[in-house]
C-alpha cells in the first residue's frame, strides 16, 4: 500500500499533466494548421509575430523600454548571428556573445556619425563574422537630433539581402521609437493638463473674506485676528506648490478654514454637518478637489437662499472606493444649465465644478466623474467617488 | 502518530463520520451549557450592537467647532484594536482553548504564532505596505511588478484564501449556536453567513474601524472575565486529580516534535503577512510610522488576549478531560464556566463567552467579506457598487456551501492550514516585493504557483484516506494516543515513511523555502526583468514621508 500508493499518485499526476500538455499541443496544432497553410503564410505570420513582439519591447523607447528583448526578437527576424541596438550614447542591448561588444560599439558610432549604412566584411571581420550597421534615422527630422541610434547585425557572411533587411529593420525601429516618443509626449500632455487644471482659489472668495474681516476689525478685534489666522491657514494650504494630490483629512481641514471665513459673512445662516467614517481619511484625492465643491454649495446653493441653510458633508467607505457626498438644502440649479456647464460650454457659473470633474476624469477615468443631483428649489447633492488604492499617486505633505 | 503533527491530527478529524457515541456525547454536553434563552439573548445582543455600531458610529459633528475632531485620522491604538477585532477569529476564541485541552503544550504554539506574526509584519512589511498606497494585496503586487497577470494571480489566491478562512468561522458559529441554543449546527453557519452577507452587501458597515475595535474589547472581556472568575472559584478547591494526570510529561514542551513545531511556527509567523484583511486595515493609518506604531500596539493587545484562552484550556485539562475529543474540544471554553461556576453567575459567564465567540465569527467574517468583495468586484465588475454587493453575497455563499458539505475539523487546525497556504504563496511575494529589487513578474508568478501547488498537494495527500476500519478510543485521559483516537478511517498516508507523513502533514517548512527559491531563481534566470521604474517604486516604499502637520 505505502510506496505503491505514492507511486500511483505521482504517476497519476504525471499522466494528468502529460494529458493536459498533449491537449494543449493538439489544440495548437489544429488551430495552427488551419491558420498557416502554406510556407509563405507561415513566414508572414512569423515575421509579423516577431515584429509585434519587438514593438512591445520598444514601446518605452530605447532608454525606458526593454531593448534586450527587442534585440532578441529582431535577431530572429533578421536571422542574424548576433544583433545590437545602440542609442546615441552607445550600445544598450546586445543579443549574442559579449566578445562582439567592442565591435558593435565601434560600428554603431560609425553608422550614427556617417548617417549611412556601414559594412564590415572579409578582411575586417570579427571571429569570422561580418557585420552590417544601419543608422536608426527618425523620419521627418533634420540635423543633430535625426539619428536616434543604430542597429548592428552580425552574420557570416553578410549578404546583400541582409543589408537591405537591416536597413528596413532600422527604419521600422525608428518608427517604433517615434511612437514611443508620441506616448511619452501624450503622458506629459496629460500631466500638464492636470497641472493646468489645478484649481485656483476664486478671487471672489478672497475679496469676500477680506471684506468680512474688515467689517469685524473695529467691533470685534479678537475675532478679526482669528479670522486673519484662518485666512493665513487657508492660503498656505491652497498656494502650496508641491504635489498634485492630498489626503482627504488635509483637504477637510482646509475646508474648515474656508467655512470659518464664510461664516464670518453668513453668521447663523450657514450651518455645516459632517459625517465621516475615519478609515477613509487617509484616502488620496486630487489637491483642492473638494473645496471647490463646498464653495459651489455655498455660492450657488445657500447664498441666494433667504435664511441660509445647511451643508452636509459625508465620507464613507464603499468597497474599494471612498465616496464623498456634499449635500446642501439651498436653491438648487437647473439640471440643463449645469449639464451645459459641465460639458464645457462657456459660462461664468460652476467653473470650479467643471474643473474638478475634468481632473477626476483625467486621473481616475470617466467612471469617476462627479455625479450631481439637483433641481431648482430642491438643493444639490454632489457625489465624488475615488479609489482607495492609489499606488501611483503620492501625497505630498504640507510643510509647516 | 500522536506526536506527528497537530495539523495532521486535526485534518484527519475533518472527514470523520460522526458515530452514535459522538452524537450521544454531544447531547450530554448540551445539558452543561447555559440555558438556551441566555444563548439567544447573547447572540441577538451582539448582532444588534454590531449592526448599530457599524451603521451609526461614524464621526458626527454639527458645528464647525468640532470639525477638526471629525477630520482627524484614526489614532494607532484604535486601529490596533480594530486589527485585533478583525484578526481574533473563532480559532483564537474557541480553538486555542480546545487545542491546549487536546494537545497540551504543543497547542501553545498557535497563540504564540498568531501573536508573533504581527512581529514579522512590524519588522518587514507594515510601514512599506502603508507607504505603497495600495489598498489590497493584489493592488500592491500589481503596482510593484507593473503586471496585470501578477495582479490577477494574486487576486485568485486572495479569494481562495479568504474563502477557506471564512469556512472555520462558519464552523465555529455552528458549534457555538448549537451549544448555546440547542438548534441544529447548520443554523449557526447559515445565520452568520446571512447576517454578514446582508450587512456588507447593504453597505451597513459604514465604519468598520469602530465595529472591529468594539469587537476586540468585547472578545477580550468575554474571554478574560470568565477565565479570571473561574480561577478565583477553583482557587481554594481540591483539584481531585494529580498534576501528572492533567499535565502529563508526554504532552509537555519537551515532547514536542521539532519538525512539526518548526513548520507550524513558520507558517503562523509568515502567514499573517499575506492575510487578505490585514493589509486593508493599514490604509486606515495616515502614514508608515503610524502603521508601525499600530502594529506594535497590536502585538501587545494580542499577547494580552491570548493569556486567557490559554488559561481556559489549562483549566479544561483539569476539570473537563471528558471534552478532550476532536468533536468537542473546541466547545471547552463555552461549557467550562457552567461546570465550574454554579447558578446564575455561571450561566451569565457562559452567555458572555457565547457573545464573544459569536462576535468573533461576525467580525472576522465581515472583515474578510469586505476585503474579498473589494477584490472580486474590482477584478470582475470594474469596481461598481452593484458588483461589490453581488461579490459580498458570493463571498459568503461559497464558504457556506463548503461548510454545509464537509464535516467540521478542529478550528485552530483548519486556520493553521490556511496560514500555511498563505505563507507559501503571498507572504514570500510580499517580503521579496518590499525588500528585493530584482524580483520580476515571472518570478512572482512561478513562486506563487509553486507554493500553491506544493501546499495544496501536501494538504490533499495528508487528508486523503482509504476506507477501512478505524481505530476508536475515548481519548478522555488526554495522555497520548490521541492521534489514533481521532481517526475514523485510516489515512492514505498511514503506512508511508514517517518523514514523508510529517512533511505532508506540516508542509510549510519546505513549501515556503521552495516558493522563495523558485521566485528567486526564475527572477534571476527566467529571462524577465524588473519593472523599469523599480527604483522609484522602492524609494516610495522605503523613504519616510514628510511629517504631517501637527494639530494646533
Amino acid at each position: 500500500m505505502s510506496p505503491s500508493a505514492l507511486i500511483a499518485f505521482l504517476g497519476g499526476a504525471l499522466l494528468g499533466a502529460l494529458g493536459v500538455l498533449l491537449l494543449a499541443a493538439g489544440w495548437r496544432a489544429i488551430r495552427g494548421g488551419r491558420a498557416l497553410a502554406t510556407p509563405a503564410e507561415r513566414a508572414t505570420y512569423e515575421t509579423l509575430h516577431l515584429a509585434s513582439r519587438a514593438a512591445g519591447h520598444l514601446r518605452g523607447g530605447l532608454a525606458a523600454g526593454d531593448p534586450a528583448r527587442a534585440a532578441k526578437a529582431l535577431r530572429q527576424l533578421l536571422d542574424a548571428d548576433a544583433l545590437a541596438l545602440a542609442d546615441p550614447h552607445g550600445v544598450v542591448a546586445l543579443d549574442g556573445p559579449t566578445s562582439l561588444q567592442a565591435a558593435a560599439e565601434r560600428l554603431a558610432r560609425a553608422a550614427a556619425d556617417a548617417g549611412s549604412t556601414q559594412l564590415l566584411t572579409a578582411d575586417a571581420s570579427i571571429d569570422g563574422r561580418d557585420a552590417v550597421a544601419a543608422p536608426i534615422r527618425l523620419p521627418g527630422r533634420e540635423g543633430a537630433g535625426s539619428v536616434a541610434g543604430s542597429l548592428v547585425a552580425f552574420a557570416s557572411p553578410v549578404r546583400p539581402p541582409l543589408v537591405r533587411a537591416a536597413e528596413e529593420a532600422a527604419s521600422w525601429v525608428a518608427a517604433q521609437l517615434e511612437l514611443a516618443e508620441l506616448d511619452a509626449s501624450r503622458a506629459a500632455l496629460a500631466e500638464a493638463e492636470v497641472k493646468a487644471l489645478r484649481a485656483q482659489i476664486s478671487p471672489h472668495f478672497i475679496y469676500n473674506a477680506l471684506t468680512a474681516i474688515a467689517s469685524t476689525i473695529t467691533t470685534e478685534p479678537a475675532r478679526a485676528r482669528e479670522l486673519v489666522l484662518e485666512f493665513a491657514d487657508f492660503t498656505r494650504y491652497s498656494f502650496r506648490r508641491a504635489g498634485d494630490f492630498t489626503a482627504l483629512a488635509d483637504e477637510l481641514q482646509s475646508i474648515d478654514s474656508y467655512l470659518q471665513l464664510e461664516r464670518a459673512r453668513f453668521g447663523e445662516r450657514l450651518a455645516v454637518q459632517l459625517r465621516i467614517a475615519p478609515e477613509v481619511l487617509p484616502t488620496v484625492i486630487p489637491f483642492l478637489s473638494l473645496q471647490p465643491l463646498v464653495e459651489n454649495a455655498v455660492r450657488h446653493g445657500l447664498e441666494p437662499k433667504e435664511g441660509g441653510g445647511t451643508i452636509t458633508i459625508t465620507a464613507d467607505a464603499e468597497g474599494a472606493f471612498t465616496v464623498v457626498r456634499i449635500d446642501d438644502d439651498g436653491v438648487g440649479t437647473d439640471p440643463e444649465a449645469l449639464r451645459a456647464a459641465l460639458a464645457g460650454r462657456p459660462t461664468v457659473d460652476h467653473v470650479g465644478l467643471r474643473n474638478v470633474d475634468a481632473r477626476l476624469r483625467q486621473v481616475y477615468g470617466d467612471d469617476c466623474g462627479l455625479v450631481v443631483e439637483t433641481q431648482v428649489g430642491a438643493g444639490t447633492l454632489i457625489v465624488m467617488r475615488v479609489p482607495r488604492s492609489q499606488p501611483e499617486n503620492d501625497v505630498q505633505g504640507v510643510r509647516r | 502518530m500522536s506526536d506527528a503533527s497537530v495539523l495532521h491530527a486535526l485534518a484527519v478529524a475533518a472527514t470523520r463520520i460522526p458515530d452514535a457515541a459522538g452524537a450521544a456525547a454531544a447531547a450530554t454536553s448540551v445539558s452543561d451549557a447555559t440555558p438556551a434563552s441566555f444563548g439567544y439573548a447573547a447572540i441577538i445582543i451582539v448582532t444588534l450592537t454590531t449592526v448599530l455600531v457599524g451603521a451609526l458610529a461614524v464621526r458626527l459633528s454639527r458645528t464647525t467647532r468640532d470639525f477638526y475632531v471629525a477630520s482627524r485620522t484614526v489614532p494607532p491604538w484604535l486601529n490596533a484594536s480594530a486589527i485585533g477585532g478583525e484578526y481574533l477569529s473563532a480559532a483564537s476564541v474557541l480553538g486555542v482553548a480546545g487545542l491546549i485541552l487536546l494537545q497540551g503544550a504543543g497547542g501553545l504554539w498557535f497563540p504564540i504564532g498568531y501573536a508573533a506574526g504581527y512581529l514579522m509584519l512590524l519588522l518587514f512589511v507594515a510601514a512599506p505596505l502603508r507607504r505603497s498606497g495600495a489598498y489590497t494585496v493584489p493592488d500592491f503586487t500589481g503596482a510593484r511588478l507593473r503586471s496585470r497577470s501578477v495582479r490577477r494571480a494574486t487576486s485568485v489566491l486572495v479569494i481562495v484564501i479568504g474563502w477557506f478562512y471564512i469556512v472555520p468561522q462558519l464552523q465555529g458559529a455552528a458549534l457555538t449556536v448549537s451549544i448555546a441554543t440547542g438548534l441544529p449546527p447548520w443554523a449557526g453557519s447559515v445565520a452568520v453567513a446571512l447576517i454578514v452577507g446582508v450587512i456588507v452587501a447593504a453597505g451597513g458597515m459604514r465604519s468598520i474601524t469602530f465595529v472591529q475595535a468594539f469587537q476586540f474589547w468585547l472578545k477580550l472581556t468575554a474571554v478574560a472575565l470568565p477565565a479570571i472568575v473561574m480561577l478565583v472559584v477553583v482557587g481554594g478547591r481540591d483539584l481531585g486529580v494529580a498534576a501528572a494526570t492533567a499535565f502529563p510529561a508526554a504532552l509537555g514542551p519537551a515532547a514536542v516534535n521539532p519538525y512539526a513545531t518548526a513548520s507550524l511556527a513558520i507558517a503562523l509567523l509568515l502567514g499573517t503577512l499575506g492575510l487578505p484583511h490585514v493589509l486593508v486595515r493599514f490604509t486606515t493609518n495616515p502614514d508608515g510610522a503610524a502603521a508601525r506604531r499600530t502594529t506594535l500596539i497590536t502585538v501587545a493587545l494580542l499577547v494580552t488576549f491570548y493569556v486567557f484562552p490559554t488559561t481556559i484550556g489549562m483549566l479544561g485539562r483539569v476539570f473537563a478531560p471528558d471534552l478532550a475529543t476532536a468533536e468537542q474540544a473546541d466547545s471547552v471554553a463555552l461549557l467550562l464556566p457552567g461546570r465550574l461556576v454554579d447558578g446564575l453567575a455561571g450561566d451569565l459567564l457562559g452567555a458572555l463567552i457565547v457573545a464573544g465567540a459569536f462576535g468573533a465569527f461576525l467580525s472576522t467574517s465581515s472583515g474578510l467579506v469586505v476585503s474579498l468583495a473589494g477584490v472580486i468586484s474590482q477584478e470582475v465588475a470594474g469596481g461598481t457598487v452593484r458588483g461589490f454587493r453581488v461579490a459580498a453575497l458570493a463571498s459568503t455563499l461559497v464558504p457556506l456551501l463548503v461548510v454545509l458539505m464537509i464535516e467540521p475539523a478542529g478550528l485552530a487546525g483548519s486556520v493553521g492550514l490556511v496560514f500555511a497556504f498563505t505563507a507559501s504563496t503571498l507572504s514570500p511575494l510580499l517580503v521579496l516585493g518590499v525588500w528585493w529589487r530584482g524580483l520580476t513578474a515571472r518570478g512572482a508568478l512561478a513562486g506563487m504557483l509553486t507554493g500553491a501547488v506544493a501546499c495544496a498537494v501536501a494538504v490533499g495527500l495528508g487528508v486523503l484516506r482509504v476506507p477501512g476500519a478505524g481505530a476508536s478510543g475515548d481519548g478522555g485521559d488526554g495522555s497520548g494516543g490521541l492521534g489514533e483516537a481521532l481517526m475514523g478511517a485510516a489515512p492514505l498516508a498511514a503506512d508511508w515513511a514517517p518523514w514523508l507523513q510529517a512533511a505532508l502533514a506540516a508542509p510549510a517548512a519546505w513549501t515556503i523555502p521552495l516558493a522563495v527559491l523558485v521566485t528567486v531563481l526564475v527572477s534571476r534566470y527566467g529571462g524577465g526583468s524588473p519593472p523599469v521604474d523599480v527604483d522609484r517604486i522602492l524609494a516610495r516604499l522605503h523613504l519616510p514621508e514628510r511629517r504631517r502637520p501637527k494639530p494646533q
